[in-house]
């Protein structure tokens, strides 16, 4: 009724009977949004403490990055979204260019080639896109009446496809999983017909086999066939997820306790600061840890996906909608790999993991879902 | 374009979204619901299996090595003791490149490629998880410069490991014997059971007392559980289960007789066996040369090895307990004795000597070892006294073989005499049924002459020559040879093989005649009671190497030396009470009497000097040392 109240009060803006705005507003704050965000990330900083082997550097380092993140997130909400909506084919172009300059000057590491070394600076433009293709797509859906006329969606396809494919090539399946995700749920969300969403589903069966003999790389094929056989290669391919899934069994219903872990601290499981730290959460708090872990991203997730209801228009709503269903496919495909339920793809626990990139880019993320939550009442067209 | 100029509908486009979030949250809600499932799967449902595989991850059960039982001599002096020694050891399925890793190592420690090569062949025959030596007897600087360098190499441990000193050396080589690493043969004859108690065990007892009392020696194995990390590092130790000591064995063996023995027998080759009558413990037990078993322990090198193996002088080759001599004239006091108490003889029998015996209806010479013979009137005394063969060819020729067969086996000949070291051999005496067996022909009286002066198809090893003597010292009691006096303390009852009847005044016969071999004036002993003032009996042999022809006269100077007789000399003493039987064998020495009663004497000398509590048995016996310090070193 709040808001309703403000609207009508909305001709009158400029008289001094107007209410004096409030400090969420003027600052495009989203303050349940903010608070639940500062809650996950000190209890990533925690976790990740005792996952680095009670390391403070690493800690530090984390801290330094949230903080950068935490001040990228409330930049990027001080942005009209306007903005946002005429620059997205720039930010678009400028990103599949930097995708493409990857392939051929990029720098990386164990056979995958991510990074643009720019002097002494590294960065990850994959990482851009991330936000770059959902902005993109909701801003070309936006302009389009819906539900989506059938060109439309090839058009949207082909927005996906060109940045998708190129991220597959360096190779870096995680990543482009959850930016195919990213368009696809905005896609989704304008109301694609259950007719089309069938007949995709078909066809991605039927495609199956076919990428299974040409399109996987041999390593991608040994992580799923590890995960229906985690048992048969414990010391090799079957190693990551014997132990975490040790871990996590064995932590129970009360956890180890704190820095307790016998499977993380005595290095048992690997990865276990970066991707697989939700085992060692899991191991040393227990089911009861891993539940209100659980329930601090469903609670994000419902204020991302209150403020997609809330959105003035359809560019805000398909946006937030995005942003808010790819945040919960970082957690869902993180989980289920370290978990065992899927095959283990790079993809890093949203602000538990370490690692600097991601987390800034998925605070730009909320800091654009904030955006979007404290819009003012503006006809947008 | 015609899209563009439809109307956009915002409220049905605000229901498309709504209509399609709601079907997202679905999924949203259905996925957590997943994950929260899986959780409760893994972590309630399945807890208890994943905490045993999460334990089973870091704990692990580490054999603890029981300590090798001491061996002490008689008088406590130490034969075999364990020594701390720095092993380097590799752990394969903690290492991700080993010829890297191994390279590394190569900088840090003395490794040559012969190390490299057992290592690989270690690393066939390893179990899952267990440490591979790679080095060992590391000094304090090469587990200095490893320990700092013990990060970059994982699953590289320096242990430390309790091996086998000998401080005797050589003196005692082939009686203690030793032990070495467990080799591919042994590993594959070891039961299930033997699997268990050599766990975290090297070394196995491969020769000598080592080896007969390997059960005992090796004690029970320990356990503990530590806990590792990842690199198996061990971080602590949970719980655990001290390893049970091996027994200690005390011999009957004194080191100083040991020594006088052998430095009596200077750089002869030969054996020196020293028997305590009234047990059957052995006192001396010499094989000469010998070698230094330390060599052994942790592994001969080839050079070593080979130069032992191929050494003229045979050091590895125990004479004591394997060599198998022709006796000699040493069997004629056993002879004698037998016939006596077969009624052959008397002590009124009179033999003629010219020199030479003939067998009724045989023209063949049989040549007494003294070209003109030794008298008209040769009685039993001055037939041992002098070692006149003819009479005692007089007396095989009307006794039956099988009778003295009967009577060298009261006596211990031609059987294992039951002396607790392994790998004995039974020399052999001679009787109808084993040569009708054996060679497929009958016995010819010619037979029995050679068979009486222990010669022809007679073997004896030096321990039967010992065993006999001291049987013959016992007036017909005759001991098992034993080396152990005492295990942990407990003293090993004697235990008597056979009893060899005969009437007193028939062993006095035979002990006049010993004694005389010593004493009289034509004795061919007289070199073993020299300036002792105790009564010493004994008995000379030569023993031939090289058969000769009829006829041909017997060269010395002719003759390699290794050619040359071989020379013996068996012994009691005090003749009145006697406590000491010895027997010597002096390979290609020629002359008992000349060069092999004189050790005897020696060996006499020394023990008959000691104080009586010195020579007693359990006075100085202490109780085991227990070993049980935590002997790993961590990073």
């Amino acid at each position: 009724m709040a808001s309703r109240d403000y609207m009508h009060r909305l001709p009158d803006a400029g008289s001094s009977l107007r209410r004096p705005e409030s400090f969420s507003r003027r600052w495009h704050i989203d303050l349940p949004l903010l608070l639940l965000l500062m809650v996950l990330a000190g209890v990533g900083l925690v976790v990740l403490y005792s996952a680095s082997g009670e390391e403070i550097h690493y800690v530090k380092r984390q801290a330094v990055f949230m903080g950068l993140a935490f001040v990228g997130m409330v930049i990027a909400a001080q942005i009209p979204l306007e903005f946002y909506r005429r620059w997205s084919p720039w930010f678009y172009l400028a990103g599949c260019c930097l995708l493409v300059a990857v392939l051929f000057i990029g720098v990386g590491a164990k056979g995958a080639q991510r990074w643009l070394q720019i002097g002494g600076f590294r960065f990850q433009p994959s990482e851009a896109l991330k936000l770059a293709v959902p902005i993109a797509v909701a801003a070309y859906l936006h302009k389009r009446s819906l539900p989506p006329s059938f060109l439309t969606v090839l058009g949207t396809l082909v927005i996906i496809g060109i940045p998708a494919a190129l991220i597959v090539r360096q190779p870096d399946l995680g990543t482009s999983i959850l930016i195919a995700a990213s368009g696809i749920f905005a896609l989704y969300l304008s109301g694609l017909s259950w007719k089309m969403i069938g007949s995709a589903a078909v066809m991605g069966a039927m495609a199956a086999w076919p990428m299974w003999m040409w399109g996987l790389r041999e390593y991608q094929k040994q992580r799923i066939l590890t995960l229906f056989n985690p048992d048969a290669d414990r010391l090799g391919a079957g190693w990551n997820i014997f132990q975490s899934k040790a871990a996590i069994g064995s932590g129970g219903w009360a956890g180890k306790g704190y820095m307790q872990g016998t499977q993380s601290q005595l290095d048992f499981l690997p990865e276990s600061h970066t991707d697989f730290i939700i085992a060692v959460l899991a191991e040393e708090w227990g089911m009861r840890g891993a539940l209100i872990l659980l329930a601090l991203y469903l609670l994000i997730i419902a204020r991302g996906i209150y403020i997609s209801f809330m959105a003035q228009h359809v560019f805000g709503r398909l946006l937030a909608g995005s942003i808010t269903l790819t945040f919960f496919v970082y957690v869902f495909v993180n989980i289920g790999m370290v978990t065992g339920l899927l095959p283990v793809v790079g993809v890093p626990l949203p602000l538990v993991s370490h690692g600097g990139t991601s987390v800034i880019t998925l605070m730009a993320g909320f800091g654009i879902l904030m955006a979007i939550s404290t819009e003012r009442r503006r006809v947008l067209f | 374009m015609s899209e563009n100029l439809r109307f956009k509908d915002h409220h049905s486009e605000q229901r498309l979204f709504r209509n399609r979030m709601l079907v997202a949250i679905c999924g949203v809600v259905v996925l957590l619901g997943v994950l929260v499932a899986r959780f409760y799967n893994l972590q309630v449902v399945n807890f208890e299996d994943y905490r045993t595989q999460s334990d089973q991850n870091r704990i692990q059960v580490r054999p603890v090595p029981p300590t090798r039982g001491l061996i002490y001599d008689r008088n406590g002096e130490m034969l075999a003791d364990n020594r701390p020694s720095y092993t380097l050891s590799i752990v394969r399925e903690r290492v991700k490149d080993l010829d890297a890793t191994i390279e590394l190592l190569a900088h840090l420690v003395e490794l040559d490629d012969s190390d490299v090569e057992k290592f690989q062949r270690r690393l066939q025959r390893r179990r899952p998880f267990e440490p591979v030596p790679l080095r060992y007897r590391l000094s304090e600087d090469e587990i200095a410069r490893i320990s700092v360098n013990e990060f970059h190499l994982p699953g590289v441990s320096v242990e430390a490991e309790l091996v086998r000193y000998y401080p005797q050396s050589k003196l005692f080589a082939h009686s203690v014997g030793y032990v070495g690493r467990i080799n591919d043969r042994e590993l594959s004859s070891f039961t299930e059971e033997d699997v268990r108690r050599y766990r975290g065990t090297q070394s196995i007892g491969k020769v000598g007392l080592e080896r007969s009392y390997e059960d005992l020696l090796l004690g029970e194995v320990g356990y503990e559980n530590v806990e590792t990390n990842a690199r198996g590092r061990v971080l602590r130790v949970l719980e655990r289960h001290d390893p049970k000591p091996g027994a200690e064995l005390t011999l009957h063996l004194d080191t100083r007789l040991q020594q006088v023995a052998t430095e009596a027998l200077g750089d002869n080759r030969g054996a020196v066996v020293a028997i305590d009558v009234k047990t059957g413990g052995v006192l001396a037990f010499v094989s000469q040369p010998s070698f230094d078993p330390n060599l052994f322990v942790t592994g001969i090198s080839f050079k070593d090895y080979s130069a032992l193996r191929d050494s003229l002088d045979v050091p590895l080759f125990n004479r004591v307990v394997q060599g198998q001599y022709p006796p000699g004239s040493t069997l004629k006091p056993m002879m004698g004795l037998g016939g006596l108490a077969a009624g052959i003889i008397t002590a009124e029998t009179e033999v003629a000597d010219p020199g030479y015996y003939k067998l009724p209806n045989d023209k063949r010479i049989y040549r007494d070892w003294k070209r003109w013979g030794h008298g008209k009137h040769v009685d039993l005394i001055q037939g041992l006294a002098q070692s006149c063969d003819v009479y005692f060819w007089d007396m095989a020729a009307r006794w039956d073989i099988d009778g003295m067969h009967d009577i060298a086996t009261r006596f211990g000949l031609g059987e294992k005499t039951g002396i607790d070291l392994p790998r004995e051999y039974p020399g052999l005496f001679p009787s109808r049924a084993w040569k009708r067996g054996a060679r497929g022909v009958p016995w010819f009286p010619g037979d029995s002459l050679n068979a009486v002066l222990g010669q022809g198809f007679v073997l004896a090893t030096p321990l039967q020559l010992a065993v006999m003597t001291a049987t013959i010292a016992n007036r017909g009691t005759h001991y098992r040879p034993q080396m152990v006096m005492a295990v942990d303390g407990v003293e090993q009852p004697p235990e008597i093989l056979h009893h060899v009847d005969a009437r007193p005044e028939h062993w006095d016969q035979v002990f006049e005649g010993m004694e005389a071999v010593v004493y009289s004036l034509h004795g061919t002993g007289k070199r073993a009671g020299a300036g002792l003032d105790f009564k010493v009996a004994g008995k000379s042999g030569t023993a031939q190497v090289v058969g000769i022809a009829q006829g041909e006269r017997y060269d010395s100077e002719a003759l390699k030396e290794r050619h040359r007789d071989h020379a013996l000399f068996i012994a009691f003493a005090p003749v009145d009470d006697p406590q000491i039987a010895v027997s010597v064998l002096v390979e290609n020495g020629e002359g008992g009497g000349l060069v092999a009663a004189p050790v005897a004497r020696e060996v006499f000398a020394d023990w008959m000097s000691r104080p009586l509590e010195d020579t007693a048995s359990l006075q100085n016996w202490r109780p085991p040392l227990m070993f049980t310090e935590e002997a790993h070193i961590r990073g």
